[in-house]
């Protein structure tokens, strides 16, 4: 079943988003399809890109553990990028850790996490502007 | 309950207040000890202002025991004599005495208002029973105010005391100085996780130095800290445990053995700088 | 665990109610509390834990409770706080133990297992009703920082 939420293939990453309104029916057929791709086309890493996440509950909590447990026993390692602060804030008050989900700041680290380099690695020991 | 009798002295009580208006304001007002910024003008408006909503809320279909409470013309002149007096430094007991003084005044003006005794009796207790609960609502709006201020005061002094200062590139330090419970861990990691996203910091220190004592309570705040970190993808080092705290950490039992501590902040500076280094950074674990 | 008498102060905004039957009253009823939460001037930490703190509630409410309704009010204490209040009602089967429902890491349903220990860290003040056959009611204040 597909999810309707695009999955992009970047040689053996799979890189994906979730969108704010997550209904059940949506995370759990994206769970499949991303589960079946995983197996089906031997992908090394999964990058999940939450940013857009307004909000985690426990269900949505669960899918993403569910998600990162299924992938390492396939072999692969999952990457969820891009948390809010309120939303760390919140899971973290809920007492939701997200157990064994690796984490990122944002999709681009998550892709050096994963192996990726950036071309530009020498302008980045620029002096950074802020 | 006086049944039906009920509005007959509410009708006496409203008359009453219109006809003596003048007079009761003016006696009311007399008895307030004088002091330099008040005028006796000002309390006569005041006590023109409550009189007159005391009248129509008698003249109105609400029980005497609401009033003060719901009658929103009665309730804002209390709000706003509470309020004012408050402003002014007065204590509660002075404003809710004040209250009570317009008591008497009521009283003796019912006195002259009637002979039937029946009558007094009545309209005694129902002045009261009005009165009573308006003093009990204005000592209500003074600890309310009060409270709006030491909360206000609360939160500015919480932001003022949790700098997040950016000491390399994709490290952010929070000295913490002071004691750690749950509203200021709550504005810690607000200020410290936003720092993170604007920053694209990879690693967080938080130097406790500053931090008297670390009992089972603080450290589970630092440990609620660490797990939002690493939530948001950044890594967490705590720093400046003195040799007295992490004794008491051991002693207490409290397990920081899957947080990276060190013990100054140069230390923990330099550890940043690894991490920032290793090949597979950034990221965390979570859990 | 406040009573409501507190909670229910009489100068509210009349409350409005929503159905939690079929699965897209889910994000509907999340809807209404971010509304709810904007309009009352949460900031964006705020409203987040109210959001997921209904969002759990009217989950529990909808696989535990076989569906119910929520309600979404503003609530206003005597010192003239603003707050949004919650109440998720079930005709469910009700909580048996409700020491163990409250307890981290526990659940009969399809949530993660945590029961609505967390749920109640993430408001100020919280009121469980229930009993075996009675249903579970539930209702919860955040008030304004």
């Amino acid at each position: 079943m597909n999810a309707g939420l695009p999955i992009l293939r970047l040689g053996d990453i799979l890189l994906s988003g979730l969108m704010n309104d997550l209904d059940d029916k949506t995370a759990l057929a994206f769970t499949d399809e991303l589960t079946t791709r995983i197996a089906n086309e031997g992908i090394r890493g999964v990058i999940i890109d939450i940013s857009r996440l307004e909000i985690i509950d426990s269900f949505v909590a669960r899918v993403l553990m569910e998600l990162a447990g299924t992938g390492r026993l396939l072999g692969t390692r999952m990457v969820v990028a891009g948390m809010r602060p309120a939303v760390a804030l919140t899971l973290t008050e809920l007492g939701l850790q997200l157990t064994g989900v690796r984490t990122a700041l944002n999709a681009e680290q998550a892709m050096e996490l994963l192996g990726w380099r950036r071309p530009t690695e020498v302008a980045e020991e620029a002096p950074h502007a802020s | 309950m006086l049944g039906t009798d009920d509005s007959q002295v509410r009708t006496v009580l409203a008359r009453m207040l219109e006809e003596d208006r003048a007079a009761l304001a003016r006696d009311w007002a007399g008895q307030e000890p004088r002091d330099g910024d008040r005028s006796g003008q000002e309390l006569r408006r005041e006590a023109v202002a409550l009189l007159d909503a005391l009248r129509d809320a008698l003249s109105g279909t609400l029980p005497v025991s609401r009033i003060a409470d719901q009658d929103p013309a009665v309730r804002d002149a209390l709000t706003s004599l509470s309020e004012r007096r408050a402003r002014a430094g007065a204590q509660p007991s002075a404003t809710a005495m004040a209250i009570l003084a317009l008591k008497r005044t009521m009283l003796s003006a019912i006195e002259r208002h009637t002979d039937d005794s029946a009558l007094r009796y009545r309209a005694a207790l129902l002045v009261n029973e009005l009165l009573d609960s308006a003093g009990v609502l204005t000592f209500e709006v003074y600890c309310a105010g009060r409270e709006r201020i030491i909360r206000e005061q609360h939160s500015q002094m919480l932001e003022l005391s949790t700098p997040v200062v950016r000491l390399w590139r994709h490290v952010l330090a929070v000295p913490l100085i002071g004691t750690l419970d749950s509203a200021r861990t709550q504005v810690v990691m607000n200020s410290l996780l936003e720092a993170i996203q604007a920053n694209e910091a990879r690693v967080a220190i938080i130097d406790i130095t500053g931090v008297p004592t670390v009992d089972t309570a603080v450290a589970h705040h630092l440990l609620q800290t660490v797990s939002a970190v690493r939530l948001m993808g950044a890594e967490c080092v705590i720093s400046g445990i003195r040799p007295s705290i992490a004794q008491t950490i051991t002693q207490l039992g409290i397990d920081l053995s899957h947080i990276v501590t060190r013990g100054s902040l140069a230390d923990a500076l330099a550890t940043a700088m690894q991490l920032l280094g290793d090949n597979g950074r950034p990221g965390a674990v979570t859990g | 665990m406040l009573p409501d008498e507190r909670t229910g102060h009489g100068h509210d905004v009349p409350s409005r109610e929503h159905p939690v039957r079929v699965e897209e009253d889910l994000l509907a009823a999340r809807h209404a509390v971010r509304a709810a939460a904007v309009a009352a001037g949460f900031s964006i930490v705020d409203q987040t834990k109210i959001v997921t703190a209904a969002s759990e509630l009217v989950r529990n409410a909808y696989i535990h409770g076989g569906g119910g309704t929520m309600t979404v009010g503003v609530a206003r204490n005597p010192a003239g706080r603003l707050g949004i209040r919650l109440r998720v009602r079930d005709e469910g089967p009700g909580i048996a133990d409700v020491d163990q429902a409250m307890t981290d890491g526990f659940s009969t349903g399809a949530g993660l297992g945590h029961g609505l220990g967390g749920t109640r860290r993430l408001v100020d003040d919280f009121h469980l009703d229930t009993a075996p056959g009675r249903g579970t009611t539930v209702t919860v204040v955040r008030w304004k920082r």
